[in-house]
Parts: structure tokens; C-alpha cells; sequence
């Protein structure tokens, strides 16, 4: 049978959103600094959470956070996915490691990429630090980071999780 | 602190979805693309088009499909004076509910006309199909008016 002569099973309906995003002054201010190879968050005058990328205020105290803190780049694994599945459009190919990682001496994670690593060893509490791109490449961009790779460094506990100070882990023990 | 630069930027989150049409409305769009119109019959013996595949009264699946005509009346309209990037015209068009012959419920489509005033409840359409038709509701490129 000719495709024409065959029933209909299966339409492509794709919505596409176009945005237009500005940053506001908090987070330009990161990518200003980032663009620099600095990771720049900020800290709430309140509970004295420090927020990276930061937005401005404190989810949770409401009040803007203007004080900023120059963070270290390593971190810790908070948890983790191992992606088996292309991504349309998406360069890396599968499989890959995204991770939600907490900066020493930030309160807050955020989503970046793992390598150097392997997939199946990656674990929550793991030690990771960022390889950078080199720096004729930097942009306004968190891939200024290429992605965290592990270190030789203990685990952290789960409830020591996002409660490093700034010095890191081994400061820390 | 230094005002930092404004920032900005364009992109585009997309959603590529394929979706599984079933055998009740894929036999719609696979008529469609014939360019022909299909309807279902309920239990209550009215036509809905498009056909649903449950009985909006009983629940119980349908069946029968019915052919209708490719002419009907506009139940209700609303013109669109100056249509966005996402319409399916580029010129002012109308949203109709349009009852096709046969049918006993209106679907929803657009109707050209040449000015707003042409439009008036009861007024005759007829099918214009899309130049190739794939089994899309776009198949019906849109209803004009009829004796135009
Ligand atoms: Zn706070």
C-alpha cells in the first residue's frame, strides 16, 4: 500500500514558546562576574543563606539580598540523573550525568553536567570540582563551566549536604 | 556595585510532540486528508463532527461514522482584525462555529471573507481545502462564504 492509501495513526503537534528573557540585576550581576571566571552569589541579611545563581531576594524571608560572596568551584552531588535519552537538538550525546550540585558555602543547588567520571560510580554526597573552558571562551554563560569532575575528597554526609562553609569540606573536618 | 549590563536574550523552549491519534479521529483525519468529512452518530442519533469516541450521554464507544457535506452555516463568529504569528491566516479572518449539512453540532474553524460586514450568523459556507492535504485539521485550509 502507498503511504496516501493508509490510515492516519499519528500527528506531529509541536508547540513551540518563544521567550524573551531578560535578566534582572542579581543575576546579570553573576554573568557579569562569570563572564570574568568568578562565581558570585549572594547572601540573605536574614537567615544568612547564600543563593548562586542568585535572583535578588530570599525565597525565605522575603528581603532582597544584596550582599555578595565570592564562592569557590567546587561542590557537592545533592543528587543526580544518569540521561540515557537523546535530547533533540541537544549536542551531548547519551549517556550523561546531570547533577544537582551545591557550591562550598552556598545553601542552594543548581543543575550542571558531570564528566571524567564513571556513570555508574557517581553517588549523592560525591566531591566534584569544575573544568573550566578556556578563557578566550568565556561568555555571559554557566557552560562557561564545560562540566564538574570528581575529586579525591571524602564524601559528605547527606544532612551536611549544602552546609559546607566557604573553605570546603577539608576546612570543614 | 556597578549597574551591571542589561542582559538579554531570545530563544525558544519547543515541545516536539508526535501524538497518537486513535482509530476515531485518526478515521476524521484520515478522511480529511481524502477531502472528505467525517462524523460519528450518538446515541441519541445526532452527528457530532468531529466524531468523538465516546457517547456524550452514555459513555458507551462509537462507531458508526457518517459522512457530511462540505457546506454548512455559521452558528457564531468572531473576527479576528489583526491575526497573530500562530493564526491560520496572515490577513483578518473569522473564528466560526460552523454546523456542516448533515451535521447536528458545529465545529469550530476560520472563514475568509473579504470584510467583516460580509459575516452574519446563518450564512452559508463552504470547505476551501489546503493546496495537499496530510491529515491535518489544516487540511481545510479554511470555510468561504458561499456565492461570493
Ligand atoms: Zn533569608
Amino acid at each position: 500500500m502507498s503511504e496516501d492509501t493508509e490510515a492516519v495513526t499519528r500527528i506531529e503537534t509541536p508547540v513551540y514558546l518563544q521567550y524573551n528573557f531578560t535578566a534582572g540585576r542579581a543575576p546579570a550581576r553573576f554573568l557579569e562576574r562569570i563572564r570574568q571566571g568568578v562565581l558570585t552569589g549572594q547572601r540573605c541579611p536574614r537567615c544568612a543563606n547564600v543563593y548562586i545563581p542568585p535572583r535578588g531576594s530570599c525565597p525565605a524571608c522575603g528581603v532582597p539580598t544584596e550582599e555578595e560572596v565570592v564562592l569557590p568551584d567546587k561542590a557537592t552531588v545533592q543528587s543526580f540523573t544518569v540521561v540515557a535519552i537523546p535530547i533533540p537538538n541537544n549536542p551531548i550525546k547519551p549517556p550523561f550525568v546531570i547533577a544537582n550540585l551545591v557550591l562550598d558555602g552556598a545553601n542552594i543547588s543548581f543543575i550542571h553536567l558531570m564528566s571524567e567520571c564513571e556513570n555508574s560510580e557517581v553517588h549523592i554526597g560525591q566531591r566534584v570540582q569544575a573544568v573550566w573552558k578556556p578563557e578566550a571562551e568565556w561568555t555571559y554563560a554557566m557552560d562557561n563551566i564545560r562540566y564538574f569532575k570528581p575529586i579525591d575528597e571524602p564524601d559528605v554526609p547527606v544532612d551536611r549536604i549544602g552546609r559546607l562553609p566557604i573553605g570546603g569540606w577539608e576546612d570543614e573536618q | 556595585m556597578a549597574q551591571p549590563d542589561v542582559l538579554s536574550q531570545a530563544f525558544e523552549l519547543g515541545f516536539t510532540y508526535t501524538r497518537s491519534t486513535g482509530p476515531v479521529v485518526g478515521r476524521f483525519l484520515t478522511g480529511l486528508r481524502d477531502r472528505r468529512i467525517f462524523g460519528i452518530r450518538a446515541s441519541d442519533g445526532r452527528v457530532i463532527v468531529p466524531p468523538m469516541e465516546y457517547d456524550p450521554a452514555t459513555a458507551e464507544a462509537l462507531d458508526e461514522f457518517v459522512e457530511v457535506g462540505q457546506q454548512g452555516e455559521i452558528v457564531s463568529w468572531c473576527w479576528v482584525k489583526q491575526p497573530r504569528a500562530s493564526h491560520p491566516m496572515d490577513t483578518a479572518f473569522a473564528w466560526a462555529m460552523i454546523r456542516l449539512d448533515g451535521a447536528d453540532v458545529p465545529m469550530i474553524h476560520c472563514v475568509t471573507a473579504a470584510a467583516e460586514e460580509d459575516l452574519a450568523t446563518g450564512a452559508r459556507v463552504q470547505v476551501v481545502w489546503a493546496a495537499e492535504t496530510r491529515g491535518y485539521i489544516t487540511d481545510i485550509r479554511c470555510f468561504e462564504l458561499i456565492g461570493e
